[in-house]
């Protein structure tokens, strides 16, 4: 087996402030993996994706990347950042954070100016980010005065054009409309078929199938609640509604008008398991 | 109390308003111009040096010429002037004000009016009071030529190449983002307490609401500005601006930098003496 892009050993995280966010994770990630992480609020899953990135370094246990510990010591060697940060590129889940530029261009330019490509090779990411994400009119914008999408796709443009061979996601299709979500979806399948190792955090559970190989859950009490396939945590009704990501309400139907209670996840067609009678 | 609370909330729309507009007029320096055209180290230099002899200056006339400077720049780099002027000379006295206001009645000298109550503004008090307003004023539309004709990315590597410590960089490009969410949190602030607060509110409970609101804005920031750092590392800084553009000096940018820093030569020796 490949040499795990992460591997996490009894991995705690808390914050400053003292707030528990994770507690005793253990797992790894294969190269070219697609993966889901799901959680409800709190559960941890940006905080988790913080940590991958290295730029917070866990309160206990071991994390590794490409074999190699992250430390704050790890990187304060300038080469070990520079070649981890070229591989791994993360997409923050709040788009006013990540979007400091005064310009769309200079945000695109700004991971590939830090990590010294050539010149010629920066224009053309760029350019070519903004054409994947269309958003080429928006060149000259002050990213922080744009609309909730289009600040979503600037955001996404400025690590595409840093081409990381591992994606970290957080919540990426918050805000986008249905035609750049299932862009976004594509563009999480193709990253997959080139290779590539796709880590997204999301609560949309419509979308999971289809761009994940594998769905960690974590529970409100910061822990792996469970890992597996897209269709054995899916099915796992007991499960989902456990971690808060399904919630049980009242269906009417018409050949029931005294209606029943049932599981179900908002937006994903859901089978009732009852015979029609029409 | 109403209106009060309204007029602090319009002033404090009015300098979000205009930091806004100084601070991320992008459009401004990617114009065509005089100043725009320049080698950012040139701009950086010259218009130092015209600041540095303003605020030296101890000649009001001086002062005037070098503003006459700053807005024949203006013009030729094709900058909007009434806004240029405006924006100065509007914001300006509400923070200099809170300073020059006591200068005007608290230095001695030579009576220039009585007041009511035995308020007296000396003629040193007046003066005083004038040489501050003119000296920040000037110096802030010099440093506005700079910020209004300099694409923000380029400004602070002409800085870094300038060899202003990284560090330094760091903490304006911090700020500078600061500013920007500083201001949307404040703009959805308002709307959102505008959404919520159906009715009039008590005095007290307005004071309230506004001592709640500045302790929330406080807090995000902070919280938001160690996440901007963060979202800075991750994509791979280290302290150090890089743009794209290449600084390369030509003749004209050699002349330039040498008439800048000659001006603002003369204007330090003619300004000491006083006037
Ligand atoms: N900067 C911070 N300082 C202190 N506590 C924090 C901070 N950020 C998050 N937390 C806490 O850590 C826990 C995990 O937060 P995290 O943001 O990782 O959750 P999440 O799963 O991403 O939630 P969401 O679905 O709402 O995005 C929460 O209890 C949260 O309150
Ligand atoms: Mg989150």
């Amino acid at each position: 087996m490949a040499e795990p892009v992460f591997a996490l050993q009894n991995v705690d995280f808390a914050y400053d402030s003292g707030q528990m966010a994770l507690q005793d994770v253990s797992l790894s990630i294969c190269p070219g993996e697609r993966i889901v992480v799901l959680g409800s609020n709190g559960s941890g899953k940006s905080t988790l994706l913080k940590l991958l990135d290295g730029l917070y370094y866990p309160t206990g246990g071991e994390l590794k990347a490409f074999g190699r510990a992250l430390t704050e010591a790890a990187f304060a060697d300038d080469a070990f950042n520079f070649a981890f940060r070229r591989r791994v590129g993360l997409v923050f889940q709040d788009t006013d954070v990540q979007l400091f530029n005064a310009s769309v261009f200079d945000e695109v330019a700004f991971a590939p100016l830090q990590l010294d490509l050539p010149r010629a090779d920066v224009t053309a990411r760029v350019e070519a980010a903004m054409r994947d994400l269309r958003i080429e009119r928006l060149r000259d914008r002050a990213p922080h005065r744009l609309s909730g999408g289009e600040k979503r796709r600037v955001a996404l443009a400025s690590v595409l054009s840093l081409g990381p061979e591992v994606w970290l996601l957080d919540e990426p299709t918050t805000g986008l409309d249905p035609r750049s979500q299932s862009w976004l979806v594509d563009f999480i399948c193709a990253q997959g078929a080139a290779g590539r190792t796709v880590v997204t955090a999301t609560h949309d559970l419509t979308i999971v199938d289809t761009i994940a190989d594998r769905v960690l859950v974590f529970g409100e009490d910061h822990r792996l609640a469970a890992a597996g396939t897209p269709a054995e945590i899916l099915s796992n009704s007991e499960l989902l509604l456990a971690c808060n990501l399904t919630h049980e309400h009242w269906h009417r139907h018409p050949e029931k008008p005294d209606g029943h209670r049932h599981l179900h996840y908002h937006g994903a067609p859901h089978d009732h398991g009852h015979e029609r009678t029409g | 109390m109403a209106s009060a609370r309204g007029a602090i909330e319009r002033t404090l729309a009015e300098i979000g308003h205009v930091l806004e507009q100084s601070l991320f007029a992008e459009t401004l320096s990617r114009q065509p111009g005089l100043l725009q055209a320049l080698d950012p180290r040139v701009k950086i230099v010259g218009l130092l040096a015209l600041l540095v002899s303003v605020s030296v200056s101890r000649n009001l006339w001086v002062i005037g010429g070098l503003y006459g400077v700053a807005l024949a720049l203006a013009v030729v780099s094709r900058l909007p002037v009434g806004a240029f002027v405006r924006r100065v000379w509007l914001v300006l006295p509400f923070f200099t004000g809170m300073v020059a206001l006591p200068a005007l009645f608290m230095t001695p000298g030579p009576t220039l009016w009585s007041l009511p109550f035995d308020w007296v503004i000396t003629r040193t008090g007046a003066l005083t009071a004038l040489f501050l307003l003119t000296r920040v004023g000037t110096s802030v539309s010099f440093a506005l030529l700079l910020i209004w004709t300099t694409p923000w990315n380029t400004l602070l590597k002409a800085l870094s190449v300038l060899r202003v410590p990284d560090g330094f960089i760091l903490i304006l490009a911090m700020t500078y983002r600061y500013i920007a969410l500083l201001l949307g949190i404040v703009d959805d602030m308002f709307l959102s307490r505008k959404s919520r607060v159906v009715g009039k509110l008590s005095t007290a409970d307005e004071r309230r609401l506004l001592a709640a609101s500045a302790g929330a804005l406080l807090g995000r920031s902070l919280q938001l500005s160690t996440e901007v750092y963060l979202a800075m590392q991750s994509r791979g800084y280290r302290g150090r601006p890089r743009t794209l553009d290449t600084f390369a000096m030509t003749a004209r940018d050699w002349a330039w930098s040498f008439g800048l820093v000659a001006l603002a030569a003369v204007a330090m020796v003619v300004g000491q003496v006083g006037g």
